[in-house]
């Protein structure tokens, strides 16, 4: 019982200690979110309640673009959906890498936070991920980005410029952090990483497909990239139930 | 518009997105190619949003250069979230100094 206990609670810290770069990264994203917000005239309060409940980067962002400018809820509604339904793709990978302590109410809670640096740092987990490990994972994010808002909202001009831009990088660092080292290991990862790359490239620079909101090119490279290494080189099933 | 209502949206339509595949797919899958999409799905999201946006994460391209490469090199070493993160953004903030001082 003892030991139950206390595996619980080590899993519950690591959790946080995986958390806490998030965490970081977070503080400067949602600090920025906070200074536009108030740029888009709404208030430090409401600019908190935002990223309290919609814990999102890109998708807030369009949010306060519309509010400002007086939107209709259609309008909120599609680029809501569009910038954001890479996290559907994210939460059906999620759901196979979740062990049996996670209940139905635990995915209610979890998916409220489903990240995507949050879904990388458990998805780059060996096997499954467990209840104590998801809680203590999602709890730095949260309060990083709820923090940061509202102190980017309140006080945005008490950072440098030269630190918030250096801070930018942050969550793309740790992005590097989950794909470098396996990419490294396992070659089909590393090929397929970078056919991602390519794609997302020739979304960005080559003239009419750069006119495909950034939410929805991420999961056209994504699913292209993956669709075709799942055929090419296919994983060992049982080699992946049993990790 | 009442904010409420436009927060109600944004925070709804998100949640429900992120919700609805996790609590619906709740079955192990079995067949091996969605398994396999699946399990390429992470690495293809996170470096299609890496790629390019993070040399338009800082001031300056050239200063996110040097964080990208600080990061890849640090992560191939298999050093931790946190360390790759943090170094990333003093290789920027000791680029963006000196660059600085260069257009001086």
């Amino acid at each position: 019982m003892n030991s139950v206990k206390t595996k619980k609670r080590s899993l519950f810290l690591q959790g946080i200690i995986d958390g806490l770069p998030i965490c970081f990264g977070y503080l400067s994203v949602a600090f920025a979110f906070g200074i536009s917000a108030i740029g888009c005239g709404l208030t430090a309060l409401e600019a908190l309640l935002i990223s309290m409940t919609n814990v999102t980067s890109a998708g807030q962002v369009a949010g306060i673009g519309i509010i400002a400018a007086g939107g209709s809820l259609a309008e909120m509604a599609v680029s809501q959906i569009g910038i954001n339904l890479r996290y559907a793709l994210m939460s059906v990978s999620l759901s196979q890498k979740f062990g049996k302590s996670i209940r139905l109410i635990d995915r209610f809670i979890i998916a409220f936070v489903n990240t995507d640096e949050v879904f990388g740092v458990a998805s780059s987990k060996p096997g499954n991920v467990e209840r104590s490990y998801m809680y203590g994972l999602i709890i730095p994010p949260y309060v990083g980005w709820s923090i940061g808002t509202i102190l980017g909202a309140l006080a945005g001009n008490i950072l440098p410029a030269s630190v918030t831009s250096a801070l930018g990088i942050a969550v793309y660092g740790m992005f590097v952090a989950i794909v470098i080292p396996k990419a490294k290991t396992d070659h089909p990862v590393a090929v397929c990483a970078l056919a991602a790359i390519l794609l997302s490239c020739a979304f960005r620079y080559i003239p009419i497909l750069n006119r495909v909101p950034g939410g929805f090119s991420v999961i056209i490279c994504a699913v292209i990239a993956s669709g075709i290494f799942a055929v090419v080189s296919p994983i060992e099933t049982d080699k992946e139930e049993d990790q | 518009m009442n904010f409420f209502i436009y927060l109600l949206v944004m925070a709804g339509i998100t949640y429900l997105i992120r919700m609805l595949p996790l609590v619906l797919v709740k079955e192990k899958i079995h067949n091996k190619y969605i398994l396999s999409f699946l399990y390429y799905i992470p690495y293809a999201v996170l470096s299609a949003m890496t790629v390019p946006a993070i040399f338009y994460a800082t001031f300056s391209p050239i200063s996110a250069a040097f964080g990208f490469v600080a990061a890849l090199i640090l992560a191939y070493f298999g050093k931790s979230l946190l360390t790759v993160a943090a170094c990333s953004s003093a290789a920027v903030f000791v680029a963006e100094l000196i660059m600085k001082y260069l257009i001086k």
